[in-house]
């Protein structure tokens, strides 16, 4: 017989788990006394803040594939993990949470630290249980990596009462292979796949819109393979990015509310739109009638219950990319769309005379954000991960960074969550530490989980964080400027010395603000063995081209001031 | 789009917590849960969740899709009444005064197939069931007598197929189950 705590350490052995994040407490120390014992096994990450630590379980998972575990404990602590939660669950993205919980005879009657994290959690969950008896851990444990892993990943909550930790139980392992209730691959349907196939063959502009599905499927070559043969040009979505590189001649740049003209502008051209494992998200669709309204539209999906949820489409695929891909693959003729792929390139060079070489060779002396993001994207290495925060620097990140399957380029898509770019790419450092990895943040971003310095400096992780300072709360004050006439409610920011903060905490730090000085600055910054912080004083009153207002057509860009 | 009455049945495990899961998609999309009965199906360890709410076809298939979407849930079907045969069942209360001093009741219980299940020297208990108009119908006529109490259930229904139609469903589910242990 052993302990629940003790067996809540078995399970994970069995399922593989390299490293924990978290932060213990009352009612989750019988696991992390336990924990003790498995020091050896396990890389225990202790962050400053139970929201420091789910992000940071998150940029692990993104990198890594596979499910981040936290583990915290009861009350404040389960409430603080919510907002990570509930962006994993926007953004697919495995995670194994455990909660600690009162014991079971206190449950319901307020006692201390406790809370109803099911009935909280299970809105932003993809599957959220209370453990109370030591016997169910193991089912319960096996049931959660399987959950948060298999079809269309997301996170899942164990919460688990006192009891069940210190209760002993006779601990057998049985990993989960099947629940009843639970589909995770469905069956691609034949006749849709004719259909899908039909379309396509006769298809003159088709253009194929790639999400993080593809990423998640590990199905990168049977998507090259497809797109190849047919000889469809590609756009991804912001959550796509790293599955393209730059060069490939099919990749037509990102689409949605910040990304290039040429697909965003070819959305409203093409005769047949391919999703492939996205979801129309409303910045990628801008006004839903006007999106694609001229197209037939196809969409390749794992998850049913996103098959017309924004947009109608005229055939669905329910299936992992990695088995409908190949699949259509076969059903599709070789084709040749030269004039069509040709098209893309008059939009190409707009975006570059009247947004990028702007941005890049600003008239002003103060830096531009994109001139930032060209120079690291440029210097660093060619196994990096750039983690984004949320926000201007976020879209620029996006634009600037040239992402691809080895650069991976992170952010928190769905939920927006600012204060999650810095944690998450703690996080990432260790799922993929072969990688160079930068996190790029604003300075209001960086302010909401800053405490995070703490955890660098403890286990001196080679995390490069890039703060573009630009005393504002950046993209609400574009919103501001552009759309609220330059009201600026709240978006002003006074920032404390960075430099200073990062000498605190004995991790090496430059500031920059000078043109001729931001290259050297940020070969230092790649160059440096281990965390370093580099603040750039950026222009203040920057702001991100292309943009779509939100709920407008996507065929109304603005590129700049003078055209708005 | 166009509104109207929709039935939902919903097949999951016996799990707890599992109602919240159903209602929270509801809430999401601002649709009002009209009636909800929860209940044991023909088939062994699967509980049956009936659901009515107004709203239209589009949302309601989204509705339907998004509860499915939840791990402990088989599967979710949304209905039109031409497609169901479907219950209420109501309790009225009367005194039992009125009862014997008018004949008005009597008449009403014969007209709506309705039937008397406790009398006391205060109260008597008429039971009713139908669909709702029906039941709302013996409501109004049985208003002017004063009605003491009143309760109407949710909706039960079950489909014109000949079997549960989740059953088809745990088929295909048993032969990938056979199908992941052979791969063991």
């Amino acid at each position: 017989m052993i302990s629940g705590a003790e067996a809540l350490m078995r399970c994970f052995k069995e399922e593989k788990v390299d490293t924990i994040f978290g932060y213990p407490g009352g009612f989750i120390i019988p696991a992390f006394d336990a924990l003790y014992s498995y020091q050896d096994v396990f890389k225990f990450i202790l962050t400053r803040h139970e929201q420091g630590a789910i992000h940071a379980a998150q940029g692990y998972a993104r990198v890594s594939g596979k499910p981040g575990l936290v583990m915290v404990t009861s009350g404040p602590a389960a409430t603080n993990i919510v907002t990570g939660a509930a962006d994993a669950m926007m953004d697919s993205t495995p995670l194994v949470i455990i909660t600690g919980q009162s014991t079971v005879a206190q449950l319901g009657t307020d006692s201390f630290q406790e809370t109803d994290v099911i009935g909280i959690t299970q809105p932003v969950t993809k599957w959220s249980y209370q453990v109370r008896r030591a016997e169910d851990l193991p089912w319960a444990v096996a049931r959660a990596f399987y959950i948060a892993r298999e079809g269309r990943p997301g996170p899942v909550v164990l919460d688990i009462s006192k009891d069940a930790q210190v209760q002993m139980l006779d601990f057998h392992y049985e990993p989960c292979r099947f629940i009843r209730s639970y589909q995770p691959y469905p069956q691609p349907d034949t006749s849709a796949m004719r259909e899908a196939a039909a379309l396509i063959n006769a298809a003159e502009r088709p253009l194929a819109v790639v999400g993080q599905g593809v990423q998640l499927g590990h199905a990168i070559q049977e998507l090259y393979a497809f797109l190849e043969k047919a000889d469809i040009p590609a756009a991804s979505t912001l959550m796509g990015l790293s599955i393209m590189d730059e060069n490939y001649p099919l990749n037509m740049g990102m689409v949605g509310m910040h990304g290039n003209v040429a697909p965003n502008r070819q959305t409203n051209a093409c005769d047949v739109l391919i999703a492939i494992g996205m979801r129309f998200s409303d910045r990628v669709t801008g006004n839903i009638q006007s999106y694609a309204p001229q197209a037939k539209i196809i969409h390749l999906d794992i998850d049913p219950s996103e098959i017309n949820k924004n947009v109608k489409v005229d055939v669905a695929i329910v299936a992992d990319v990695k088995t409908s891909l190949p699949a259509l693959t076969a059903l599709v003729n070789k084709a040749k769309h030269q004039d069509w792929i040709a098209s893309f390139a008059p939009y190409r060079q707009q975006e570059y005379d009247e947004v990028i070489s702007k941005d890049l060779h600003p008239q002003h002396t103060a830096l531009s954000m994109a001139e930032v993001l060209k120079c690291l994207s440029d210097t660093s290495g060619e196994k990096a991960t750039l983690v984004a925060d949320v926000g201007q620097n976020q879209m620029i990140s996006a634009r600037y960074f040239s992402a691809s399957p080895q650069r991976q380029f992170i952010a928190s898509g769905g939920l927006g969550t600012m204060g999650f770019g810095f944690p998450a790419a703690i996080g990432a450092a260790l799922g993929n530490p072969e990688a160079e990895t930068y996190a790029v943040c604003g300075d209001g971003g960086i302010q909401m989980t800053i405490q995070e310095l703490g955890t660098i400096l403890q286990y001196q992780m080679p995390v490069k964080l890039i703060i573009l300072n630009n005393s504002y709360l950046g993209m609400v004050r574009q919103w501001q400027e552009l759309f609220w006439q330059e009201r600026y409610s709240s978006t002003p920011m006074v920032n404390p010395d960075f430099v200073k903060i990062a000498q605190a905490y004995g991790i090496a730090a430059a500031s920059v603000e000078k043109r001729e000085n931001l290259q050297a600055a940020i070969q230092e910054m790649v160059a440096h063995q281990g965390p370093y912080l580099l603040e750039v004083k950026v222009e203040q009153h920057g702001l991100v081209y292309p943009m779509i207002p939100a709920g407008s057509p996507i065929s109304h860009i603005i590129l700049g001031k003078d055209k708005a | 789009m166009e509104k109207k009455l929709y039935t939902v049945t919903v097949y999951s495990e016996n799990q707890v917590g599992l109602l919240n899961q159903v209602t929270i998609v509801f809430t999401r999309r601002q649709v009002n849960i009209e009636s909800l009965t929860v209940s044991r199906s023909a088939i062994p360890g699967v509980h049956k969740f009936t659901i009515t709410a107004e709203t239209d076809e589009d949302t309601i298939s989204k509705i339907v899709r998004q509860i499915e979407r939840r791990i402990d849930i088989l599967k979710a079907f949304y209905y039109t009444d031409d497609e169901i045969i479907f219950q209420e069942v109501a309790l009225y209360k009367v005194s039992t005064e009125t009862l014997l001093d008018n004949n008005e009741v009597e008449k009403m219980v014969r007209k709506y197939n309705a039937r008397i299940l406790e009398v006391t020297r205060d109260y008597s208990v008429i039971e009713q069931s139908g669909h709702t108009e029906e039941i709302e119908a013996l409501y109004e006529e049985l208003k002017p007598s004063g009605i003491l109490q009143f309760v109407r259930s949710g909706r039960v229904a079950i489909t014109k197929s000949i079997e549960e139609k989740v059953s088809a469903f745990l088929e295909e589910v048993e032969a990938r189950r056979c199908g992941s242990e052979e791969m063991l």
